[in-house]
């Protein structure tokens, strides 16, 4: 079944769902999910189950993404919101304007915000905060998106400009994800001091995470009282305490095999998005065999993604045929680029100068789903013989091994962020993939004037890594949020592992 | 006595610093960076060395070891890798949940398991003597995990009488509460536990039901639960007693599992996941602290078992002479 007619089934169902369980007209929208409830307990709690416990609460100081669900949007909020559906909205700026020459942003801020602790957002916080993001220590995963930053300054109070060494069109979206704090808390792994329209509860670690609605809120309030997040190591356990309503609703189901308990039950709904999270068989591109794009296109044709698909996540995931997911402004369907075809694979293998095949060593994560998905292309590829070493390695070992010292001939990896094609424009990447070409378009297209421009662009550049095969993307993963049925108005896709709470209704 | 004492208090501390050698050459001989933890994909090399230095992995070994001990003369466990936090107290705020599931499961455990062993042994020859001996040797066989697996079905999935899982977020401010989300991994290690312990209080019993001075005694007139009494329990306590030490500290271990199956906030969660991070200083903060309290249970096990059996304090007395 392909996805279309999943979420229209989806969508039917949950209509029927709120027609029996209200007695109104429901509808789904494609950001939120749940049947629009009629009344709504605006002091509800919402018992949230996850599996991603932040490690701290400080995400320039390895907090992780756990840390990114829980408090993006929730306690912190950037200058902008990327929402569920991938569009910049404008959140704490309430404006903002592009000089001529492309490098210098003027911010204007929102009035009447305030952090809290009870201060006023003033331009000292954002510059603090963004400073904060790339300062020498910081862990943050977003830092060398703002290496271009050449200066900022406060002209006043409600103003911050920024001046930036070269045009970058991502700069407004890339500032989605830096949270504004306030420029004097302190021991921010241990509290906060955001904007959101929730405060920080109590945060016990190894169990749960509260989040209070925040009075002092300029927007609109949230439609719950209070958020708690369940912490779960394991998966089965997560499963349980939905059973049992102990949670309402999981952020991001992670077993397949449990979803048929949930599917079949009128009291759940299981909800398919859209993740980003791209499953890739990575081929160090510097390095013999795959230093050419015949045999990597050839070992892309040779496995069958669909059945890998299906045998792991059944009805649900997507094939994309390249790194961009449809979330994405460049987003295009190229599975047919190198379709699943043995003999063409045989042909281009000959093509390349292995008749015969060849061995080579599969670095392979020792967690789910990668020794499936290993032993999976193994035996695809020994059907025109190549033959596969699975050597499976720690998470710690394959930051070592293959991130750091490049010493790998093929690896699998999960790659979790939206518009990360680009990575495939820096030639000193772990996949060494090198096409001056595409490293030129990746360049311009981030000095481009105008997101068309832009978007033009990165469709070139994700064209050509799938004509060049420069990894197998096997497939991308479903984003299934599994929930009660009295709830509603949850994200869906939860784009890079956010999840905004604030909209949920729970019926009363 | 006194002298037993003093030797027995220096034995306990010469192990627990040689346990705390092993422990930190065992860590760093895993393969892996703790630093990769702090890192996710997109990292630059310069984030990785700062990252590495931030914890001080980049420091020799030696040195790391020596600084190590200088904490914990001070009864300070260091700071997390990954969160960085201080792990000595994140330590205290996991016991609040694994101290009495251990002792809860412990007591349990031996308040079914000294009767019904003792029947096992007392009427070993009867139909339900012999199933007595047979279900606990059948509970020894089966893994906790698994107990408790089906615990939760029946109790929590079908029965929806308690909780599946999860411990309260303000700790036992609500007792009730606290003990109901404890019921299940109290019975899952108690049920486990006590399966062993039956068939060690089964053979002592056996040991003392075949005893001569059980028969002079019933011989001299005693009445067969007075001759227990005096003389057969003493005796069958003894060696159920250094089980009941080795057990005791098994079941501490053994939350890991438990707490895991039951999503509990104690210590084995936190082991799993420093583990999974290489978290050195929360390993070794968890490891040091147990090893402190498998110690400790030992030596209260010696030392009780000395109070209960003059004999050990005799030959005791003559070696120390």
């Amino acid at each position: 079944m392909n996805r279309k007619t999943t979420s229209l089934i989806g969508a039917a169902a949950a209509l029927a769902l709120a027609l029996t369980a209200c007695g109104g007209t429901g509808s789904t929208s494609s950001s939120s999910g749940g049947a629009t409830a009629g009344a709504y307990d605006k002091d509800a709690t919402i018992q949230v189950g996850s599996l991603y416990e932040p490690q701290n609460l400080d995400n320039t100081e390895g907090g992780g993404q756990g840390v990114t669900e829980a408090f993006n949007g929730n306690v912190y909020e950037g200058l902008f919101r990327l929402t569920d559906d991938g569009k910049v909205d404008n959140l704490l700026a309430q404006d903002y304007k592009v000089g001529s020459d492309g490098l210098t942003y003027t911010f204007t801020l929102r009035d009447g915000v305030k952090f809290h602790s009870g201060k006023a957002l003033t331009s000292a916080d954002v510059k603090y905060s963004i400073e904060k993001v790339i300062a020498p220590d910081s862990q943050s995963a977003r830092k060398s998106s703002f290496a271009g930053i050449k200066k900022i300054e406060t002209p006043d109070d409600h103003t911050v400009t920024v001046t930036l060494a070269s045009k970058s069109i991502s700069f407004v979206y890339n500032l989605s994800y830096v949270w504004i704090i306030n420029d004097q808390a302190k021991s921010l792994t241990t509290s906060e001091d955001g904007t959101g329209p929730y405060k920080l509860g109590t945060w016990k670690r190894g169990s749960t995470l509260s989040l209070d609605r925040f009075a002092g809120y300029w927007g609109t309030a949230p439609a719950n009282k209070q958020v708690v997040f369940h912490y779960f190591t394991d998966a089965t356990a997560l499963n349980n305490a939905l059973l049992t309503d102990a949670v309402d609703v999981v952020t991001s189901e992670q077993s397949p095999d449990a979803l048929a308990q949930f599917s079949g039950n009128q009291n759940y709904k299981v909800n398919n998005g859209h993740s980003t999270t791209k499953l890739l068989l990575a081929f160090n591109d510097r390095k013999a065999p795959f230093d050419k794009p015949l045999v990597r296109k050839a070992i892309t044709s040779a496995i069958d993604n669909k059945k890998l698909l299906d045998s792991i996540w059944g009805e649900y995931g997507t094939l994309i045929g390249s790194m961009v997911p449809p979330t994405d402004p460049w987003y295009e369907d190229l599975t047919k680029v190198n379709p699943y075809d043995l003999t063409l694979a045989k042909k281009e293998l000959t093509d390349a100068g292995y008749p015969n095949g060849f061995e080579f060593t599969l670095d392979t994560p020792n967690y789910d789903p990668h020794p499936t998905a290993a032993t999976f292309i193994k035996s695809e590829l020994a059907k025109v013989g190549i033959t596969v070493k699975i050597n499976i390695i720690t998470a710690d070992q394959w930051y070592t091994k293959v991130y750091k010292n490049r010493d790998f001939a093929a690896t699998m990896q999960e790659h979790v962020n939206d518009r990360d094609v680009v990575w495939y424009g820096d030639p000193d990447f772990y996949w060494g993939y090198d096409n001056p070409q595409v490293t030129d378009w990746v360049k311009q297209a981030e000095e481009s004037d105008t997101a068309d421009q832009q978007t033009a662009l990165l469709k070139k550049v994700n064209e050509q890594i799938a004509a060049d095969a420069a990894s197998d993307w096997l497939y991308l993963y479903p984003q299934i949020v599994v929930a009660s049925s009295s709830l509603s108005g949850y994200p869906l896709n939860g784009l890079n592992s956010q999840f905004y709470a604030y909209g949920i209704k729970k019926s009363a | 006595m006194t002298a037993y004492l003093l030797r027995r208090t220096a034995f306990l501390v010469v192990s627990l610093l040689l346990a705390a050698a092993v422990l930190f050459l065992l860590l760093r001989l895993l393969p892996g960076d703790p630093a990769n933890s702090l890192l996710s994909v997109g990292a630059t090399p310069d984030q990785i060395e700062a990252a590495r230095h931030q914890i001080g992995t980049d420091r020799p070994l030696p040195e790391q070891f020596v600084s190590w001990l200088g904490q914990l003369a001070t009864f300070d466990l260091g700071e997390s890798f990954v969160s960085t936090l201080p792990v000595g107290p994140e330590i205290a705020a996991r016991l609040v949940v694994t101290v009495p599931l251990t002792l809860l499961s412990f007591v349990l455990a031996v308040v079914v398991a000294v009767p019904v062993g003792f029947v096992a042994a007392h009427k070993a020859n009867t139909w339900y003597g012999s199933i007595l001996s047979g279900v606990s040797q059948l509970g020894i066989a089966v893994p906790v995990f698994w107990v408790g697996m089906l615990l939760i079905t029946v109790f929590s999935l079908s029965l929806r009488v308690l909780p599946a899982g999860g411990f309260p977020q303000d700790d036992w401010a609500d007792p009730v509460k606290a003990l109901t989300s404890l019921t299940l991994p109290v019975v899952t290690v108690a049920l486990v536990m006590s399966a062993s312990l039956i068939r060690y209080v089964r053979s002592a019993t056996l040991d003392v039901l075949g005893s001569d001075y059980l028969r002079t005694s019933r011989a001299l007139g005693s009445s067969f639960a007075r001759a227990m009494w005096r003389h057969g329990l003493r005796n069958a306590v003894v060696p159920v007693i250094s089980i009941l030490g080795i057990e005791l500290a098994s079941t501490f271990l053994g939350a890991v599992v438990v707490e895991s199956v039951f999503a509990l906030p104690g210590l084995g969660g936190m082991l799993v996941k420093g583990l999974a991070q290489h978290d050195y200083p929360v390993i070794q903060g968890i490891l040091f602290v147990s090893t402190l309290v498998v110690l400790v249970i030992g030596f209260v096990a010696d030392l009780v078992q000395r109070l209960i059996d003059p004999r050990l304090r005799h030959s005791l007395a003559r070696n120390a002479r």
